[in-house]
Parts: C-alpha cells; structure tokens; sequence
C-alpha cells in the first residue's frame, strides 16, 4: 500500500489507461502544458504528447460533441470539464448526442466516453463554481454517474469508467483534491454499480454521496458517544445505483438517512427515498430523512451555512430514531 | 481536371433523380399517415449531397441535419432499410427508433442525422479528430443549413478543426430559411463563407450547380485527405417546399416560391446532358422508370417489414 492525494490518483488512473490503451485520450481546456486546472494531468503532456492530451479551445459544447463523435469512431476520450458548474454548457452534448446515441441508433454504435468534472463547494468559489448537479444526468437514461470520495475508490472506478463501453459522468469532489488515503501500489479496479459499505452498523443506514461520505464517518463518531452505532454506505454510482446492498442494509437497521451535497429538492435522496418506500416499506421502522443543501445558489460568504455537514447528519439519525412508527 | 466522365455524369444524375423521387414519394405516404412524427424534405437541394459524397468512400464519414434524407441516399445508405427505418420499422437502420431524424449507418460512415440544429458538427469535428489520430487517411464532410453557423457549436468547431488541421469539409446548405426566418433576419453577412476567414481556413461560395459544386467539393476533399486541414462551402441552394412537410409556408411570398423552385438544379443537369449528348430523352425516361421501380420495392419492403415488438424497448440501453 501507499499513499496518495486524491488528484493524484486520478492523475494514476488517466496515466496508466493510456499507457494500456492507445485509443484512450484527454481532452479539455489547460490539461496540455499546464497539467489541467487542479493538476489532475500534470506530467501527461510530457508522457503522451499532444494528439492524446487535447488542450483544447474554451468550448464545452463543442468538445463534448467531439468527444461524442471521436468515440463513434473508434477512439475512448476522457474529458475534463473543468468545473461541474460548466456542464451546463454542454448540455446537448451529453444529453441528446452522447446519452442517446447507441440506443437511437439501434445499438449500432458504442459511446466509450468518460466525462470528469470537479463538483461540490468548500473552496468559497461561489454560485457558479461549486454546484453539484449529479440529479440532473443521474436523470438522463444512457449515462453512468459515478461520485467517489476516497483515493483508493476515485482511482479504481476512474480505471473502470475508462475501460466501460458506455458513457459516464465522473463527478469528483474538489473540496477532496488533497486528501490522502492509502491505495495498492499494484494495478486494481473499483467496480461500476456497487456501493460500499465504509463502516458497518445496526442502528440507522447513512447512504452518503461523495464528501458526505466523510461527514457521515464524523457523524458516526458523534452519535457512539450515544451508543448509536450508524451504518455508512458510500453510493458510489449514482446511476445505475446499488439497490441490492442498500434495500440490505435497511432491511437490518429499519432506518434511512441519505446524505448529499446537492440540494434536498429533487435530488439522489429523493429518489433513493422513494424507490425504498415503494419496494420495502415494510422494512421501515420511522420515516427516511434526508440531509441535503437548501434550495439557494451557494454563496460565497456563507458558504459554510449553506454546506450540509456531520452534525446535521447527526440530527436527522436522531430525529428517524425518536419517530419510531 | 475536375471533370466527370460520361459514366459518372450518369451515375450523379441517377443519383439526383432518387433523392428527387424519394422524397416526393415520402411527402405522398407521409400525407396519408403512413409515417409518423414530422419529416423534412430537401428537394431543390438534391445537387449539393451528390456532388459532395461523390468524393467519398464508404469509409470517410459523414454527419447530416434533420433534413438528411439526401445526403443519406448520397452516402449510399440502402434504399430498403432506410425506407423501412422511416416507416419505423424493425428492419430499418436503427431498429425503428430513430425515423426520419437520426438515421445513421456506420457501414456507409454517416454519424447520425442530428434533431439537434448544430449538434452534428462537433460530431463531424470528433471524428476528424479521430481520423487524424489513427492517420487512417479518412475525410468527414459536415453537412449543416445556414441556421446553424448561427450556433455556437459551428463557431467552436471550426475554430478547433483549424487550429488541428482535422481532415474535414464543412458545406453550408444555404436555402435562405432558418426554419421559417429569412437569412436577412438572423445574420448581418450576405455569405456564410465569409466566417471561415475567422478561422484562418478557405471559405467559398458555389451556386446550386452540380458540376460547380462537383468541382469544389472535389477540392476540399483533396485538401482534406492531404492533411491541409478544413474547408468551409457555401451552396447557395434553393428550398421549394415548407420546413417540414404540412407546413404551408405562410411566412413567404408566393412569387418567393415560385422563384425558388424555377432554380431546378436537376432540370438544368438535365438540359445539359441532352445538350451534350450524354443522355437522350430515352434514357431519361428509363432512368425514371427505373428509380420508380426501385422506391415502389422499397415502400413495400417498409410495407411489410414488422413493427419493433414491445418487448424491445429496454433493450440496448448499455452494452
């Protein structure tokens, strides 16, 4: 084992696909030379020169759009968009073109694209710098969401994200770029679809998304000072998401939290909430509760209220405690 | 030395004549409800996809518009299959799902006709960028209406394939209707192809003539293939009818139409070719007779071909 920064294990992951796969290239804006926008091609450009490291234009619709077209014919692109927030210029890209391509055309095709993009605040970067807009493409059908937290799970689902044959959004988490955390020195994958299980518990289920992840670990923490012992489940896929190790995991507490940074309304807790409520309410002992952000842009002074965190994790496992049906 | 021999001259014409007929017989079933949803007719333009994928193979690709039907038919896209696809068939192209607006064939390279106005040409650009990585020496023409250079897609596309020198031809069908808007609404510049000056690559504009375009398309596909990088075309092409079929064009003047459609681009290859001898009013007639027979067989092929079952409709979502 050794240990790494989050970027630089996806850094690892992007390094290592290309060095096995000559098809597989980088595109985005600042990822040549200046090694992308927070390092994660730093030395790229120097390894595989620049017909594979793409620095392109500002253009996310087209470059997406490219994308599309490039892996129709043949190649398997990975492209960096720098922040989530700009996803929204690429819209068409990857919901008409990219999304729909194989199915529209009668499966005729393969879209082997891989788009990354930072997500989530913590870096007082603003409203349009630290959205984390995964609802929206976990929405669309023929996309893969994917949002890991810890190095070990971003390097080894990037790995898989690059080897599958479908196209998935990669939505990393800024605010983790510099964590650390330990990983195989030798070559290994994370597989697509599977949540993890990060701490084992009995009490409540904590389905956590990306940084709450960690939070929900804090949380954990918090609430043995009470004698409750919480299970943490890291969703890692968004879409397709892993029924079958949550409906288990709440058919042995009886109780669901689901933790996102994204804002409550309409968001991955809803729709986990809801699939819960319609296959195994039964199982249920007191309602689900969510924690999410408010329903606000983010702002830049008051970044921190806005952000949900472990205490109000903590909450909302004690209030699906107390309101036992 | 751009010039077509006799036996392609012929084979244009044939090529001219199907669109025409195709999409004559299209707007026919479509009007009787044959064919669901909308479709988009290119007639009056059929001169510009013939000339241009006359310099291509099956392995150079190609990205069209919801008014694709033309440069699929150019790109020789089978008769039989596309009809059945337009008829939403289980034997056409895409299993029935796509119709008339996204019909793609990788066999013959066309990437997708696109619903999305300018979605096709960072496709286009993508796979330009893919063949220039695999130097496997293939050209992508880019076909769009002038509507689109109105998008932002067009401008960051064309940006980028000059800056990678990507082997690819960009024509601009200019018919003078973004829909149901005349150009002089939507743009301050007369010429399309005055906005390749602002990418550094060479911009023309050719009239709705075969052999003009013929020539021209030649040239770009020629600087495309020697790794000269991109050229954008303008044709000035004419739209005889509405911008889907039923619609009335109440948003232009009658005489408008009537000029439009006295710009036949097939009836004057047609005096040509009397004139010169290379066809006689005979073989005309046979031509006809023939292109008649072929999309009667493929309507009924459409015709009897299945609808998609039920039961397919989760299928292939994810490989």
């Amino acid at each position: 084992m050794k240990e790494i920064r989050y970027i630089w294990a996806i850094n690892e992951a992007i390094k290592e696909e290309m060095e096995r796969d000559d098809k597989v290239v980088l595109i985005g804006e600042d990822v040549g030379t200046p090694g992308g926008s927070f390092g994660a091609s730093r030395g790229l450009y120097d390894l595989f020169g620049p017909e594979r490291i793409f620095d392109t234009p500002i253009s996310e619709a087209a470059i997406t759009g490219l994308a599309a077209g490039a892996a129709a014919c043949g190649l398997r692109p990975i492209v960096e968009i720098m922040f989530m927030d700009f996803m929204t210029i690429c819209m068409d890209g990857i919901v008409n073109q990219i999304a729909k391509m194989r199915y529209m055309f009668g499966s005729q095709f393969k879209v082997p694209v891989v788009i990354r993009t930072p997500s989530g605040g913590g870096l007082n970067a603003g409203p349009q710098h630290s959205q984390s807009l995964e609802a929206w493409f976990a929405h669309v059908p023929g996309l893969k969401v994917v949002m890991p937290a810890t190095p070990y799970d971003v390097k080894g689902l990037l790995k898989s994200a690059i080897r599958d044959d479908n196209p998935i959004v990669f939505i990393e988490h800024k605010a983790l770029h510099a964590l650390k955390g330990s990983i195989p020195e030798k070559e290994y994958r994370v597989p697509i679809g599977k949540a993890d299980i990060k701490k084992e518990g009995t009490d409540v289920t904590v389905v956590a998304v990306s940084k709450m992840v960690h939070e929900s670990l804090k949380a954990s923490e918090i609430l043995a000072q009470d004698g409750i012992n919480i299970e943490v489940i890291d969703l890692l896929t968004i879409s397709p998401w892993d029924r079958e190790t949550i409906f288990g995991s709440v058919a042995k507490t009886h109780r669901l939290v689901i933790a996102h940074e994204a804002v409550k309304n309409f968001g991955v807790g809803a729709e986990i909430s809801a699939a819960v409520s319609e296959e195994i309410l039964d199982e249920l002992d007191a309602p689900i509760m969510r924690v999410g952000a408010p329903f606000v842009p983010i702002p830049f002074s008051l970044e921190k209220a806005y952000l949900p965190n472990a205490d109000q994790i903590v909450a909302a496992v004690k209030k699906t405690m107390e309101r036992t049906f | 030395m751009r010039k077509p021999g006799k036996k392609k001259l012929i084979q244009i014409y044939k090529k001219m004549v199907t669109i025409r007929k195709v999409e004559e017989k299209l707007m026919e079933v479509f009007s009787t409800g044959e064919i669901p949803g909308f479709i988009h007719v290119c007639i009056g333009q059929e001169a510009t996809p013939v000339a241009v994928c006359s310099w291509l193979k099956d392995s150079d690709y190609m990205s069209t518009t919801h008014r694709g039907h033309g440069h699929a038919l150019a790109k020789g896209i089978d008769l039989n299959l596309f009809m059945a696809e337009l008829f939403g068939k289980s034997a056409g192209y895409c299993r029935g799902r796509s119709g008339s607006m996204h019909i793609a064939d990788p066999k013959t390279g066309i990437l997708g006709a696109n619903g999305i106005v300018g979605g096709g040409i960072p496709i286009a650009t993508g796979a330009a960028f893919a063949s220039q990585y695999k130097k496997s020496g293939q050209v992508t023409v880019c076909f769009f209406g002038e509507g689109a250079t109105n998008e932002g897609t067009f401008h960051e596309s064309l940006n980028i394939a000059s800056i990678r020198k990507l082997p690819i031809v960009y024509v601009c069908e200019n018919n003078g209707w973004a829909e149901f808007t005349p150009q002089k609404t939507h743009m301050p510049i007369k010429k399309v192809a005055d906005r390749a000056r602002a990418y550094d690559m060479p911009g023309a504009v050719v009239p709705n003539d075969i052999l003009k375009i013929y020539e021209k398309a030649g040239e770009a596909v020629e600087r495309a293939r020697k790794g000269q990088g991109p050229t954008l075309l303008e044709i000035k092409s004419t739209r005889w009818h509405g911008h889907f079929v039923g619609d009335a064009q109440k948003y232009r003047l009658e005489k408008e139409v009537a000029a439009a459609k006295k710009k036949d681009c097939i009836a004057d290859f047609e005096k040509k070719l009397l004139k010169d001898k290379t066809l006689r009013k005979a073989e005309i007639k046979k031509i006809a007779d023939m292109v008649n027979q072929r999309i009667e067989g493929a309507v009924d092929f459409a015709r009897k071909s299945p609808l998609p079952d039920q039961s397919e409709l989760m299928d292939d979502l994810y490989v």
